[in-house]
């Protein structure tokens, strides 16, 4: 430490020119007077330095703020004058805060960067806001409206609307008005122009418009001897339906009415006190271990007066009994009240029929990525009868593609480009080079393949783990598939989960073709029913069983990329899969591309919607899901779309 | 014929017996100086505790170079536990019985832990367990050097509550003891701030938990009620990474609903793209980040062992102070004997390296400075609050069973001492 | 017709047991119960659990060797036995600690404050101190005894019932057993789910009322209990692939459709193989648990199913002698090689650390078995058998 601060001043000694010249403009000064609380602000007391700052205004104020909260202001340790920085060379350039003029350059160790946490900028920001809206710079003006947003204010109300007029930007300029409804209906000064607001409120959906009303209809729970008359009251609990006795009394003791229940605790607690010779109200302390003799010693030591009268479900009931429960409203206008109710209930019921398509989404978007794990499955498992353990590796192998292509070609779009046909090339000579060497040898042993396949699996997984290691790769989407596409405030759904949608279509359309379309997929379903026939046909069943193969793997590789792009990529993510994919394809039906289909689209509807119903435990969704397939199959062995006839046998 | 099959039978049952034997026949000397390291290098926990192994042998080495500890060389003793429980148990029975160790550092997992705490107490060995844990537990055998949750949830809970203004919490974990008890323990702790019930969301999910769009959009609605919503999230793992990237997508930015993470480090992050995470949170004791020379000092010698684009991180850092911590305690006590060593623990001092010291209080834990940082753009961590050292603390005081306990194994020789009733609950711990 | 007795049909189980009992001994004289100490105690716990698994390879052997299903759930039944002796070793343990320090204070506990002790230690580190309602038994030593078989054999009857009587077969059925452990498994890693959660049972080799002995006893003690039950689990299952019963099983395995034709009602005996099985499977657990220290849900992923038909089929299908070859070879290999135990080969440009690449060795291996010898380690003895004498071992 003390060797550094020599450094420094001999630095300071050696370079006097280079030094910041000192900053004496009144935006410093004020500064200056609160330094602390500018270089360490908190959230609660940062408003005296803003308070001042908005109060008095001096020049450069705004662009200080908005540097401020980006963390773009460094204090000098050599004068103690904050100062804008910016990187060069090994040293950074200094600008002085009132004027953005530079006045010199600091090395990294003199300057420490000022870092106010998230709620201090949110403070900033609200500060910022009336200088920012009506600034010319866009971005500015729509980072005012979000602060606005973030921290609602009735102060805000006038300097929006007055802003409204001259907004250029039609969007903006929506947004301002709707934000100014906002406002008006929680803040407005009549009664009318804020009914008017909530009234305009009932038809949105949005989580502030949400919130507005809610902030509102504000309720705390009270209780009282008997109903206030004059009370704006939300609605009255009947204890028992609406509250619970235990609640209800717990209600009671925390408005100081009624004395707490002894809990067994603290019986046990006064008992021990009281021991007087080995015994407690005349009870010997060896046969206290039974609730009974608690409760007559206890009730002996009330007799005596030692301790508080045991409160017994009775005087619960009659203290109960002799008061009114009832919620009642922080506003006190019944008419805004009953306005923003009808409101919100409009509200609320148009989300809840919106949160329903939304989950259908969901469920549609995780009906495809497992479609897309399970359909090179289909393939092999279904249509070849083979099964193949290591399906789960050739995903992983290709995400790793994927990987390895982004770290050579930086360009997330092209590289994607590139990585999808390399990761089919990829797993598909993987794929063949496994049936050539392996599953060839095991068409009339399908259980063993099982088993073989399960050692190419682990052997697949350790191998990627000592290539690429233990961690977690990068896989990054680029840019255009990054967001979400927002059909309304409720409603919206990640790009890249569309985009595996849309690859999940080109797949099922492709692999239908190919199948059905093609002298390929002829020979594929020639093999497939009766392989010596159809060699007799010219068909050599070894080269088609090698393709077909291929084509499974090789698909499973572009998913692998896709599940990479909107998960992750490790070595164990093919065992994510492997057995979902399985029962994707067992269900839908083996031998059937659509089935495929079906069974992906059954079990991702039946995950979200037991998810839905039950939102805390994602985990229950998958047993509960998993029970059902299990029950499923008991019920149709042959899946949802089964074969019939030849192809159906084993 | 028969008897061939026989034989045969018998020939692989004596190898393999020989074979597991043969370790048991090396004892009894006390040069030189084993380490065992009892981290997982196979299965899903791999990911995070072979770099806890690279740690423990590069620490070892480093202080071999330095002249080893009582003029004896140091051994580490690696054994790979793979990511299965009770193969912890039995990896620990084997470092003390067949290696005898003098000491271990190792686990990650909480159940991996109470896998190994029966082990520990029943041979009296000493274990260093370096990652941020639930508490609600102490062993006179482990040196806790993660964090309890009152040096990294409650003092990230404050900050919520304090700096962020969050009015609504959104308690999101995988489901395992460790989100479960630190949920539960914050949960009392946010109702005794006078946060309702209903404005505390918690959901579970399991491990490598990928599909996370309801789950983001669930969290997002909590705003309708206009209070400010924030995350807390014990998520582990690889989960996290289909969590941020759902955040992001979904357009979440820090400001609007902040997420604070205690289980997601500079190695959790150089699995994804961080520049839509700007400004989310972290808590934790240590960040590469820190300035200071020690720090700069352990990143070098990490980075040049390891390769550039590798990080450090918390329990790095822990391993490094229990580490250096066991080496004192062992020259303080010139023996290598479990009793003496530990007695020589308490009161150890080591400077952290985010400046400050470390010390070893009775009950086993540390005390240490708690940081909370913004994720940068570069996958690091801007330090934007650091508090002065806290005590760790075994048994929480949020929880009404806890709140009576504590662990003095100095002076009360107890782990689990109910100060009502001023009596030793038991002297094992719980598993 | 008069047959002659099981036991002399095959002599191979005479010589199985022997080797058995020889082997026995053996480590318990090495032991350090003994006071030899040659072989340490935590691997006499090795092979006690080895013995186990041994035990339940035999019983796959039944299912999938003779009588031909892919069964990848047996683990579950296995974790499920586990899971059941588990719960009363837990309680009873946790218990006499409650007990003890609840009676230093001033008032003497009530039962229930005892009850609700055990439940707070228990189950603290899952959130909540509540017994669940699966708990109602822990405290009896017996009712638990029992579930370890009624609980695995209910299970395993109600889904083989439900799987046969739809005839599902070859791979759906064991994709079917495969969910089905899946489920299991996720199912107890819920924290909710009564048995904590990810966390499990743990401590288990603290034995209670036994606090005062030391582990080099309970391991030997649990080392002959998993030999005997392998003894006696051995000679059952090769009472029952013997005789007539054995021959339509057989069949069953190599045509299904014909044993039905024949008048069989296949269903019912591949009901009693799964079954029974599952109750072996069930035993298997019991002991192996208490030697592990600990099970949780992890322990009953279907990955550990698929382990258990990879030792069956190194070892050698449809011999018993190759299930217990197969699952001993295996196991003790892997902890050996994961142990850091095999010394790792430099290769000038790289060094193979086995610690790394044992996995890809194993998995490979799997596909060597299956391709170049199918009938595994036993097809060996097979071979010299055949050599040595000309009428053949079958």
């Amino acid at each position: 430490m003390l060797r550094a601060t020599l450094l420094v001043i001999a630095f300071c000694l050696a370079l006097p020119a280079q030094m910041a010249t000192a900053q004496d403009s009144p935006l410093q000064t004020l500064l200056q007077s609160q330094a602390g609380e500018v270089a360490k602000p908190g959230r609660r007391s940062v408003g005296v330095v803003i308070d001042a700052l908005v109060a008095e205004t001096p020049e450069g104020t705004a662009l200080f703020l908005e540097r401020w909260q980006n963390k773009g202001v460094f204090l000098n340790e050599n004068d103690g004058l904050f100062y804008y920085a910016q990187k060069s060379g090994d040293g950074y350039e200094l600008f002085d805060i009132a004027t953005d003029a530079p006045v010199g350059t600091a090395t990294k160790d003199e300057l420490t960067e000022i870092r106010p946490n998230g709620g201090v900028r949110r403070v900033i920001g609200g500060a910022l806001v009336q200088f920012q809206l009506s600034d010319p710079d866009k971005e500015r003006r729509t980072a005012a409206l979000d602060a606005i947003l973030r921290s609602p204010d009735a102060s805000q109300i006038d300097p929006l609307r007055a802003s409204t007029e001259g907004e250029p930007d039609n969007a903006l300029r929506a947004l301002k008005e709707r934000l100014a409804n906002l406002l008006t209906a929680r803040f407005g000064a009549s009664t009318d122009d804020r009914i008017t607001a909530i009234n305009a409120l009932s038809g949105t959906m949005d989580v502030d418009s949400r919130a507005a009303l809610n902030q509102i209809l504000t309720k705390s729970a009270a209780v009282a001897p008997e109903l206030p008359q004059d009370a704006n009251i939300a609605r009255v609990l009947t204890v028992g339906e609406d509250i619970s006795q235990q609640d209800a009394y717990a209600q009671l003791v925390d408005a100081g009415i009624a004395p707490e229940r002894q809990t067994a605790d603290t019986i046990k607690a006064r008992l021990s006190d009281n021991i007087v010779d080995g015994r407690v109200g005349g009870i010997p302390v060896g046969q206290l271990s039974s609730e009974e003799n608690r409760e007559k010693a206890y009730a002996a030591l009330a007799q005596a007066g030692t301790v508080p009268p045991l409160v017994t479900d009775e005087t619960i009931q009659t203290a109960i009994n002799e008061h009114a429960f009832f919620e009642t409203y922080a506003e006190s206008d019944a008419a805004i009240t009953t306005a923003a109710e009808t409101a919100l209930s409009e509200v609320e019921s148009r989300v809840a029929r919106n949160q329903i398509f939304d989950v259908s989404l969901d469920a549609i978007s995780l009906a495809s990525i497992y479609f897309l794990a399970a359909i090179g499955l289909a393939i092999t498992f279904g249509v070849m009868g083979v099964i193949n353990m290591a399906h789960g590796e050739f995903i992983m192998m290709g995400a790793y593609t994927g990987y390895v292509v982004q770290q050579i070609i930086p360009d997330y779009t092209l590289s994607l480009v590139v990585a999808l046909p390399l990761a089919f090339a990829v797993t598909f000579a993987a794929g063949v080079a496994m049936e050539r060497l392996v599953i060839r040898w095991l068409y009339h042993r399908p259980l063993e393949t099982l088993l073989a396949t399960f050692g190419i699996s682990i052997a697949l997984q350790q191998l990627a783990k000592n290539i690429f290691g233990t961690q977690a790769r990068p896989l990054t989407s680029p840019g255009w598939l990054d967001g979400a596409w927002v059909i309304n405030d409720v409603v919206q759904i990640a790009n890249i989960r569309i985009a595996i949608f849309v690859l999940a279509l080109i797949f099922l359309g492709l692999i239908l073709f190919v199948l059905n379309k093609t002298r390929l997929g002829l020979e594929v379903r020639a093999v497939t029913q009766n392989p010596g026939m159809a060699a007799s046909m010219g068909i050599n069943p070894d080269r088609i069983n090698m393709l077909t193969f291929g084509l499974g793997s090789g698909i499973a590789g572009i998913a692998g990329v896709a599940i990479g792009l909107y998960a992750k990529v490790t070595s164990e993510m093919g065992a994510d899969y492997i057995v979902q994919s399985f029962m994707t394809v067992v269900v839908g039906g083996v031998g059937n591309v659509w089935g495929t289909l079906a069974g992906a689209t059954l079990i991702g509807g039946l995950q979200k919607g037991i998810e839905w119903f039950n939102p805390s435990n994602t985990l229950a969704a998958q047993t509960y899901m998993i029970l059902f397939i299990i029950l499923f199959i008991q019920f149709r062995p042959r899946g949802v779309v089964a074969l019939k006839g030849r192809a159906a046998g084993d | 014929m028969k008897m061939t099959k026989t034989l045969k039978l018998a020939g692989v049952a004596a190898s393999a017996l020989i074979a597991g034997a043969s370790g048991a026949f090396a004892q009894d000397a006390s040069c030189p100086i084993k380490v065992g390291v009892l981290h997982s290098l196979s299965g899903t926990m791999a990911i995070s505790e072979t770099t806890l192994k690279d740690t423990m042998e590069m620490l070892v080495e480093q202080q071999n170079a330095k002249g080893g500890v009582l003029g004896c060389e140091l051994e580490a003793v690696v054994v790979d536990p793979a990511s299965d429980w009770p193969l912890f148990a039995e990896k620990a029975r084997e470092l003390l019985t067949v290696h005898d160790v003098d000491v271990i550092f190792g686990n990650w997992t909480s159940v991996s832990r109470k896998s190994v705490l029966p082990v520990i107490e029943e041979l009296n060995g000493l274990l260093f367990y370096p990652v941020q844990y639930e508490g609600e537990e102490s062993s006179k055998n482990v040196f806790y050097t993660g964090a309890a949750p009152n040096q990294q949830a409650i003092p990230a809970t404050d900050y919520f509550l304090e700096e962020l203004g969050v009015e609504k919490f959104a308690l999101l974990g995988t489901d395992y003891v460790y989100p479960r008890t630190t949920n539960n323990i914050l949960e009392s702790y946010l109702k005794s701030k006078g946060i309702a019930e209903e404005d505390i969301f918690v959901n579970y999910t399991p491990f490598g938990h990928s599909d996370w769009a309801t789950i983001v959009a669930d969290v997002v609605a909590l705003g309708a009620d206009g209070k400010q919503v924030g995350v807390i999230s014990t998520i582990n793992g690889d989960a996290n990474i289909g969590f941020y990237k759902e955040l992001a997508a979904a357009g979440v930015s820090a400001d609007d609903i902040p997420v604070v993470a205690f289980s997601v480090g500079e190695e959790e992050l150089s699995g994804l793209d961080t520049s839509n995470l700007v400004g989310h949170l972290a808590a934790w004791n240590y960040f590469q980040s820190a300035e200071g020379e020690a720090n700069a000092e352990f990143i070098k010698t990490w980075k040049a062992r390891m390769g550039d684009e590798r990080v450090t991180n918390d329990p790095m850092e822990a391993h490094y102070i229990g580490f250096n911590m066991w080496v004192n305690a062992v020259t303080d006590a010139g023996t290598t004997d479990v009793d003496a060593v530990r007695t020589a623990m308490y009161g150890q001092e080591f400077p952290n390296l985010t400046g400050g010291t470390a010390t070893m209080l009775p009950n086993h834990h540390l005390s240490k400075p708690v940081l909370i940082g913004e994720i940068r753009e570069d996958g690091q961590f801007d330090i934007i609050s650091q508090t002065a050292e806290v005590p760790g603390d075994a048994w929480t005081d949020f929880l009404p069973e806890s709140a009576v306990l504590k662990s003095d194994w100095k002076d009360l020789g107890c782990g689990m001492y109910n100060t009502e009733t001023s009596t030793c609950v038991q002297i094992k711990s719980n598993y | 017709m008069k047959r002659k007795s099981f036991v002399a049909e095959n002599p191979s189980i005479l010589w199985f047991l022997a080797a058995l009992a020889l082997f026995t001994i053996f480590v318990t004289a090495m032991s350090e119960a003994a006071g030899i100490g040659v072989v340490s105690t935590s691997f006499i716990k090795t092979l006690g659990k080895t013995l186990c698994l041994c035990l339940i390879a035999v019983a796959m052997d039944i299912v999938w060797g003779y009588c031909g299903i892919l069964s990848l759930g047996h683990f579950a039944f296995f974790g499920l036995g586990g899971y059941a002796i588990g719960m009363w070793l837990m309680y009873a343990r946790t218990e006499i600690i409650v007990t003890e320090s609840l009676s230093a204070a001033a008032i003497p506990p009530t039962p229930e404050e005892i009850h609700d002790a055990v439940a707070t230690q228990i189950f603290g580190v899952v959130g909540t101190n509540e017994f669940p309602l699966i708990w109602a038994f822990a405290d009896s030593l017996f009712m638990q005894l029992a579930f370890v078989i009624l609980v695995p054999g209910l299970l395993a009857l109600v889904f083989g019932w439900l799987a046969f009587r739809s005839r599902v077969t070859g791979v759906y059925l064991s994709i079917l057993t495969q969910a089905m452990t899946l489920a299991l498994s996720l199912y107890l890693f819920q924290n909710d789910s009564g048995l904590r959660g990810n966390n499990g049972l743990s401590g288990l080799q603290n034995i209670p009322y036994l606090g005062d002995v030391p582990q080099s006893m309970i391991s030997i003690a649990f080392f002959w209990a998993s030999a005997v039950a392998l003894g006696l689990g051995y000679v059952l299952c090769a009472y029952v692939v013997s005789g007539k019963m054995g021959s339509v099983i057989r069949g069953i395995r190599d045509n299904e459709s014909r044993v039905r034709f024949l008048g069989y009602h296949v269903e019912s005996y591949k009901l009693f193989v799964f079954t029974l099985t599952a109750v072996i499977a069930a035993i298997a657990g019991a002991l192996y648990y208490p030697q592990a220290g600990i099970i949780n849900p992890a322990e009953i992923a279907p990955i550990a199913s698929i382990y258990l038909a990879v030792w069956v089929a190194i070892g050698g299908r449809g011999r018993l002698y190759g299930a217990v070859i197969g699952a001993a070879f295996v196991s003790l290999l892997s902890s050996w090689f994961t142990g850091g135990g095999a010394p790792s080969i430099p290769l000038g440009f790289y060094t193979i650390q086995w610690t790394d690449w044992w996995l890809v060795l194993l998995g490979l291996s799997f596909v060597a078995v299956t391709l170049l010898a199918p009938q595994g380690i036993g097809g060996l003895f097979d071979l010299i058998g055949k050599k040595s004498k000309s009428e053949g071992a079958k």
